[in-house]
């Protein structure tokens, strides 16, 4: 299979690694990944900021650079849930039925990489193998927005090596919430800080997540206590092998 | 209408005819053109057997704390007496089956003509009928017929002695609805019990009996 | 006050899972419940009048309130016309929300609360921060304290919940049975037979609607129901959804008046007081299926921390969040800041017994509010962010730029302090620099050495580093 990959772009920006990784597991399991250069931001932020008609606009650039897509993966959940759930919404709010017909026809080639894995490629073994113990936190957009369900959890169960953690409270929001945690920065920290002590309490060396946007708060968080615990982006651990460890 | 000795309502209480003009305006705006949805069918559970109804309503019943005697017809009267126990005096509704009050002891006061609030806060207990009950909620329902008597009677006493024949008990609400829906349609007012009065409204711990009856007791009666 | 809000909540949300997950077909039932309130919502005018027909023909009296100044008008002149000047009220948040207890006093005639968690607020002179338990804020010791010295003849009480009640139970006795009047809100009404209903725990409900020789109910213009049997769905949503009992232990129904029992004066207010703007709007319409359960508050992690009064708003919550700000309009200061006080993550949707979706209403709110604000800073720089998204090449450019802008700012391997608005973020959190070598320039990279294709023969040095 072809797949495109949008990055997003906080992984861009910040977490190229997470790139590398999803293009490396994909091209293992025996697919070629193409990345369209023109790619950028699927309009996330300026929708949930309330800035609905610049969103809309970085929405239809996202459908244009991906109308002729066989599949397009995203390591990130909340990104996919805005492509599958928001994009129609905020296309009826605008009003636009022409956009909403071809966000409509994109979103059931639209995934978010571990339900991609899961769910569309029926693997749970991916070969992977990470000799680390590690807790996994379930981002409230792939939980609830995109329902990707334990896809994540069954990915994880299977790499070698490696220690699952259970994380109390682990549904509980890290309280990053994109602009809400500047906007908001004291409620936000309240629910990081609680966060934080779970992972902490698992004695876990590492967090992973499937959005490394919430990967960046709890790390920022962990950060500042420095901790020694970190966080790692669950394509990174099911890129890793014996030969290669990418994180 | 029984209005009595109350006041009489005036006859042009507030106009507000300008006010009702203008929502009704604002509101045929506001949904011209919404579509009706289509209406999902109304889920079921499973149906059980009428020996795991009578289990489960007797099992709700003991959780809300309150008690439950289960008796075959001819044990009502043993059961009901049992269950006011010490109670001096029991008021009841004007049409309560005689049969249930066969030799009890307490002073048995009837709700006709209509006792004051003051009296009736004097009276420790009621017995009453019921219209329909439910076995997943243990909830009982009062349609407040003949047996059951107006809703001050089963409220301002402290002790609710209600008597459930088996053949009333349904197994979920929507079940019991359908039963006194005719009662509704014809203006009759209901009331749901289930269990006694309580709160949790201090540091969310449950106290049991508050301002309704502190403390219920079901018979439940066979057929 | 934290630690208090943390307990309840977290106990409510354990117990509501354990009832809803008797119920295997909850979720069709949440679509049902749904449906019913979409589909009265679409026929609100022929539904109203069809209740207010209904009420009538049962002897029952109709008002229609535009605002909360004519519904306060409503209940002060009834009560002056039975010459009364106390009164005894059932829990209602929409008389909270139209403020009558203080517009009576003015009036000089007094509401007494009796709902226990009322009584404490009222007594305290304090306002609710919770739909379902109002006092949740105060603890067991303060409502001793406050018992003591508010409740006549009560002389020194423990800090037993039971014997606080007991104290309450006292109290409003002797108002049940004497008080001519009595308020009340609505949990729903049938339009078909004209049937209003009032759900509680206590019995100071039943003791309001039954006892009184005058009851008035307020009711928002969205609570109407068509039919009888509609009224099932609802008392499976509400109870499991609220106090998460499998039924609370009373729900009243009554119809007009009832000759002979109960009270031979009825009364109905029909109130907007902002309604009618919410249903005005298509995607906001649907915050007028809320019956009020209070799911949304237990299981929301912002409430739990903020508390109640953090929303300045009767409605607190997920559901105050959206509510508040459609009722009282966006240009509102305070109101339009609230949808913007969660972090989206969807906890409310999920308990919503009639699947109101908040945070996607929250989303659509925030544009709305932003509308309102016009083009301040905030807006300048998502336009900006815009501007460099547009284009793939200009949002690598940036990168690039910020790779070098952001070195004074590096302290070891983090951002530990930032200017300005994100100052909010560096607050409590490191931020990671971003890093030397972006995705963009190894994809080029690697698309020009055609071994690192099929294997991994070019696995950055970098990445292994950070093991």
């Amino acid at each position: 299979m072809h797949i495109d990959l949008f990055l997003t772009c906080v992984n861009d920006a910040l977490f190229p690694q997470t790139g590398q990784a999803t293009v490396r597991l994909l091209e293992r399991l025996g697919h070629t990944v193409g990345f369209n250069p023109r790619q950028t931001c699927c309009g996330q932020m300026h929708l949930n900021t309330g800035y609905r008609d610049d969103a809309l606009d970085l929405a239809r650039k996202f459908v244009g650079d991906f109308r002729d897509a066989e599949v397009v993966v995203m390591p990130s959940g909340s990104c996919a849930a805005m492509v599958r759930e928001l994009y129609p919404q905020a296309a009826q709010w605008a009003g636009d039925e022409a956009l909403l017909r071809e966000m409509e026809a994109l979103a059931p080639r639209v995934f978010e990489l571990s339900e991609f894995l899961v769910n569309r490629l029926g693997v749970t073994d991916v070969g992977a193998y990470y000799p680390h113990r590690v807790t996994y936190h379930p981002t409230c957009h792939a939980m609830r927005g995109l329902r990707v369900g334990d896809a994540p959890l069954r990915l994880l169960r299977q790499v070698r090596g490696m220690t699952l953690l259970e994380l109390a409270g682990a549904e509980e929001c890290c309280g990053f919430g994109g602009t809400f945690a500047v906007k908001n920065p004291d409620v936000s920290a309240a629910m990081l800080t609680d966060k934080t002590r779970h992972i902490l309490d698992t004695g876990a060396e590492a967090c992973t997540a499937g959005d490394n946007s919430c990967l960046l708060h709890i790390g920022g968080g962990l950060s500042r206590l420095r901790s020694g615990t970190r966080t790692v982006h669950l394509a990174e651990i099911l890129a890793s092998t014996e030969q290669e460890v990418y994180a | 209408m029984t209005t009595g000795t109350l006041p009489t309502p005036s006859s042009t209480p507030v106009s507000t005819a300008q006010a009702r003009l203008e929502m009704l305006t604002l509101i045929n705006r506001a949904v011209a053109g919404a579509e009706r949805p289509p209406l999902p069918p109304y889920p079921v559970s499973a149906p059980q057997s009428q020996a795991e109804v009578l289990h489960q309503f007797e099992d709700r019943i003991l959780d809300y704390k309150a008690a439950l005697t289960r008796v075959p017809a001819s044990g009502a009267a043993q059961a009901v007496a049992a269950a006011l126990g010490a109670v001096r005096r029991v008021v009841v509704p004007s049409g309560l089956p005689a049969a249930w009050l066969e030799g009890g002891s307490a002073e048995v006061v009837r709700d006709g003509p209509a006792l004051t609030h003051a009296e009736l806060d004097s009276i420790e207990a009621v017995l009453t009928g019921c219209a329909v009950a439910v076995s997943e909620t243990g909830t009982l329902i009062l349609d407040h017929g003949p047996d059951q008597g107006r809703r001050a009677l089963s409220l301002i006493p402290d002790l609710h002695v209600c008597v459930v024949r088996e053949d009333q008990l349904v197994q979920t609400v929507p079940q019991a609805l359908a039963r006194v829906a005719a009662s509704v349609r014809e203006g009759r007012p209901l009331t749901w019990i289930s269990g006694g009065s309580a709160t949790s409204d201090i540091e969310l711990v449950r106290v049991e009996g508050v301002h309704g009856p502190r403390r219920l007791h079901v018979v439940l009666v066979g057929d | 006050m934290r630690a208090n809000l943390r307990n309840v909540t977290g106990a409510i949300r354990a117990k509501r899972a354990n009832v809803v997950g008797e119920m295997p077909h909850w979720e069709q039932l949440r679509d049902l419940g749904a449906a019913l309130k979409d589909d009265t919502l679409a026929d609100l005018p022929d539904r109203l009048l069809q209740l207010e027909r209904s009420v009538q023909a049962r002897g029952g009296q109709v008002h229609w309130a535009r605002d909360a100044r004519e519904a306060r008008d409503l209940v002060a002149l009834i009560a002056e016309q039975h010459a009364v000047t106390e009164l005894i009220k059932v829990k209602s948040i929409t008389s909270d929300e139209i403020e009558l207890n203080l517009a009576l006093e003015e009036r000089g005639i007094h509401a007494v609360e009796t709902d226990l968690a009322e009584l404490i607020v009222q007594l305290s002179k304090d306002s609710p921060s919770h739909i379902l338990v109002p006092a949740i804020h105060r603890n067991r010791a303060e409502i001793q304290e406050l018992f003591n010295t508010e409740l006549p003849g009560e002389g020194q009480l423990s800090d037993d919940p039971a014997a606080l009640a007991g104290a309450a139970r006292r109290y409003l006795r002797q108002k049940f049975l004497t008080t001519k009047m009595a308020v009340s809100g609505v949990n729903f009404a049938v339009a078909e037979t004209g049937t209003v209903c009032v759900v509680e725990s206590e019995g100071n409900g039943r003791m309001c609607v039954t006892l009184p020789e005058v009851l008035v109910s307020i009711m928002g213009i969205e609570k109407v129901l068509e039919k009888v049997e509609d009224l099932s769905v609802f008392m499976e949503l509400l109870p499991r959804s609220s106090t998460a009992e499998r039924m609370n232990p009373y729900n009243s129904f009554w119809t007009g008046v009832t000759p002979g029992d109960g009270p031979q004066e009825f009364h109905l207010i029909l109130l907007d007081n902002g309604r009618t703007n919410v249903l005005a709007d298509e995607f906001g319409r649907q915050t007028l299926r809320c019956i009020r359960c209070s799911a949304c508050l237990n299981v929301c992690p912002v409430y739990e921390r903020a508390g109640g009064h953090a929303y300045g708003s009767v409605y607190p919550g997920p559901i105050g969040a959206i509510l508040t700000p459609q009722l009282l309009g966006m240009y509102d200061k305070n109101a339009n800041t609230l949808p913007g006080a969660s972090s989206l993550c969807g906890a409310c949707y999920d308990v919503c017994p009639v699947k109101i979706n908040i945070p996607q209403v929250l989303i659509y709110l925030r544009s709305e509010a932003n509308v309102q604000k016009g083009l301040t800073a905030e807006a300048l720089a998502m336009k900006g962010m815009k501007f460099v998204m547009a284009e793939g090449w200009r949002f690598e450019g940036a990168l690039k730029l910020a790779r070098v802008g952001q070195g004074p700012l590096v302290r070891g391997d983090a951002i530990t302090s930032l200017p300005g608005l994100l100052g909010g973020w560096t607050q409590s959190r490191d931020l990671q620099p971003l890093p030397k070598e972006g995705f963009r320039e190894w994809w080029k990279r690697r698309g020009q050495e055609p071994a690192a294709a099929s294997g991994e023969a070019d696995t950055s040095s970098e990445s292994k580093e950070r093991v």
